[in-house]
């Protein structure tokens, strides 16, 4: 490979001497103070957010990674098997699953297994998505969800009940490696 | 005793104590709490964010229609919900330290910054004898003659700065080295090394200031240029050509007089530890320098000490190159107006003497947005950059610059 070598740019004395650099460095700063000064007293479009006022839940892009949660499918079943391969997957060891067996005269008794516990640990979470991306049941998917918050630690794990309820139902089968999910 | 007692002037005590309380608690302390709010606003607009703009009187509870806001500007009570912060965190003392110093540390950083500020002259006088009726109806002696807006009218107004002003290094090379860590002991060497190499150009700088003046008193240099001048604004009195004569001399010494105020300048900006300058803190590289294993309120102290060493500068900078509390133009203006601008000792009238003291004021606001709009437009120098620009430049400069000055002087003498 061919090395390119980059001369330094030469400075003039004046740059060097930090004279016309100077006026160059103090009409940037002035220039946008002013122009936000200007737009934060006359109320203007600002290039930042006010978060808690305004969200941008509605430009949120088609990929983005919230909290991770469990879905049903359009039965109400739990599309859950408790392979418990995304546990064995987070990087992070977010995940705790407690499988457990469903019982005979249950009406979906031939799936054989569904989580008795599942906890997703939202302090330890980075939000990663190869959960969604491992499971082969389509039965974990990162939400748009982001601002997870709490009073304690207790109530940053998000137990199977929480992790539903932000889930909700997900009909029919999802192609998750096409571009349109 | 009573003989010790009577020797006493109250009249003068108690003007004193009310001068010290107004100046420290009533200004320079608000000030450099504002300024710390200014700085952030400042930053925040010129990054193109919006800054702290939450804070302000909840009016809104007590059923009024929106909270004080000037221009659209909230958040004026930053500086309140900063400070309760500093109070309400956990003051901890490390085990490692050495604990007599660490305490120590914080007060030596802040007292040099608030005791400095005795000299500055922040107002011509105040005439007070409007008063007297009410000290009557007290049962109190009246004021005979106005009241010097000075704490300290001392003849040795700069070296009294100076001196004071250099022992804030120890405040900050104890904080480092009483740390025990690695960061802040850094932090503190770099400060000292620093320091000491500032210090000298800062000294040398005022030089031309002083043969100019012929005088080391600040009120008195302010005072001169009210009817002479501003030493960078020779413009009317004694300094303008057409009424002295044509004598070109205060022009001509325009140029050392820059000079002096750009190597004075560059001076406090090291000496104050802002920014391109920040070496001891340097956020960067240091965590937070010297203060890294501080916190609470003996944080608050360095932080403070920071800012008031900054109102300190910039009022002695003010004092020396740009006039001080005097308005410019002032006896241009008295003519014109009919009104009187500028001082005359002994006649002030009390609003004139208002309006002085918030000249200046104002004037330090204006040099302290220079300090923070300096901060976010040039990058942090080196430390080899750093002390080459103190030991090779700016001290020759200096010096070079009091000979010139003197060539001048005594060339073209001035009146």
């Amino acid at each position: 490979m061919a090395t390119i070598i980059v001369q330094r740019p030469k400075l003039a004395w004046h740059e060097k001497w930090f004279l016309s650099t100077l006026y160059k460095g103090l009409k940037i700063t002035m220039a946008h103070a002013i122009r936000t000064f200007r737009q934060i007293v006359k109320r203007e479009e600002k290039v930042t957010m006010e978060y808690p006022e305004q969200k941008w839940d509605a430009s949120l892009p088609s990929y983005y990674r919230g909290a991770p949660a469990l879905v049903t499918d359009e039965h109400g079943r739990e599309r859950c098997v408790s392979c418990q391969l995304c546990e064995f997957i987070c990087p992070p060891k977010a995940i705790k699953i407690t499988p457990g067996e469903i019982p005979s005269d249950d009406p979906w008794a031939k799936v054989e297994k569904r989580p008795k516990a599942f906890e997703i640990d939202m302090i330890r979470c980075i939000y990663c998505g190869m959960c969604e991306e491992v499971c082969p049941e389509q039965a974990i998917y990162l939400r748009k969800d982001y601002a997870i918050t709490g009073e304690s630690r207790k109530e940053m794990v998000h137990d199977k009940e929480r992790l539903y309820e932000i889930g909700g139902m997900r009909v029919g089968l999802v192609n998750k490696w096409n571009e349109l999910k | 005793m009573a003989a010790l007692l009577a020797s006493f002037d109250i009249a003068f005590l108690i003007t004193s104590v009310l001068k010290i309380v107004f100046l420290t608690f009533l200004v320079i302390l608000p000030l450099v709490a504002y300024s710390v709010y200014a700085e952030r606003r400042f930053s925040a607009v010129i990054q193109d964010r919006v800054g702290p703009n939450r804070t302000g009187i909840p009016l809104t509870l007590f059923g009024f229609k929106k909270d004080i806001q000037i221009l659209g500007i909230g958040g004026l009570v930053q500086p309140l919900a900063d400070g309760l912060k500093f109070f309400l965190k956990e003051d901890f003392t490390p085990d490692s330290v050495n604990k007599f110093y660490y305490w120590l540390a914080p007060a030596l950083t802040m007292v040099p910054a608030l005791l400095t500020c005795v000299v500055l002259p922040f107002g011509s006088e105040l005439q007070l004898s409007d008063l007297n009726g009410l000290l009557a109806w007290a049962g109190l002696p009246g004021f005979t003659e106005n009241v010097k807006s000075v704490i300290a009218d001392l003849n040795v107004g700069p070296l009294f700065i100076f001196a004071i002003a250099s022992l804030g290094v120890y405040g900050i090379v104890l904080a480092g080295w009483a740390s025990n860590s690695k960061y802040p002991f850094l932090g503190g060497v770099r400060s000292s090394a620093q320091m000491i190499s500032y210090e000298l150009s800062l000294g040398l700088s005022i030089i031309p200031v002083l043969m100019i003046f012929g005088d080391l008193n600040l009120s008195k240099m302010a005072a001169s240029q009210d009817a002479n001048g501003w030493l960078l604004l020779p413009f009317w009195g004694d300094s303008a050509p057409w009424q002295n004569g044509w004598n070109f001399g205060r022009w001509i010494l325009l140029v050392p007089i820059f000079i002096s105020f750009c190597v004075f300048t560059v001076s406090m900006f090291a000496e104050t530890n802002r920014l391109p300058f920040d070496l001891a803190e340097c956020e960067t590289e240091l965590v937070a320098g010297y203060h890294t294993e501080y916190s609470s309120m003996k944080f608050a102290l360095f932080f403070m000490g920071e800012y008031a060493a900054m109102i300190i500068g910039s009022g002695l900078a003010v004092t020396f190159f740009l006039g001080g509390w005097s308005i410019p133009f002032a006896p241009v203006l008295s003519q014109l107006t009919g009104l009187q601008f500028h001082y005359v000792p002994g006649s002030t009238p009390l609003l004139l003497g208002l309006l002085h003291i918030g000249t200046f004021f104002a004037k330090i606001i204006v040099f302290i947005l220079f300090f923070i709009l300096i901060r976010w437009s040039l990058p942090r120098f080196r430390f080899d950059q750093l002390m080459k620009l103190g030991w090779l430049v700016m001290f020759e400069l200096a010096l070079a610059n009091v000979i010139l000055t003197a060539v001048i002087m005594a060339w073209i003498p001035i009146k």
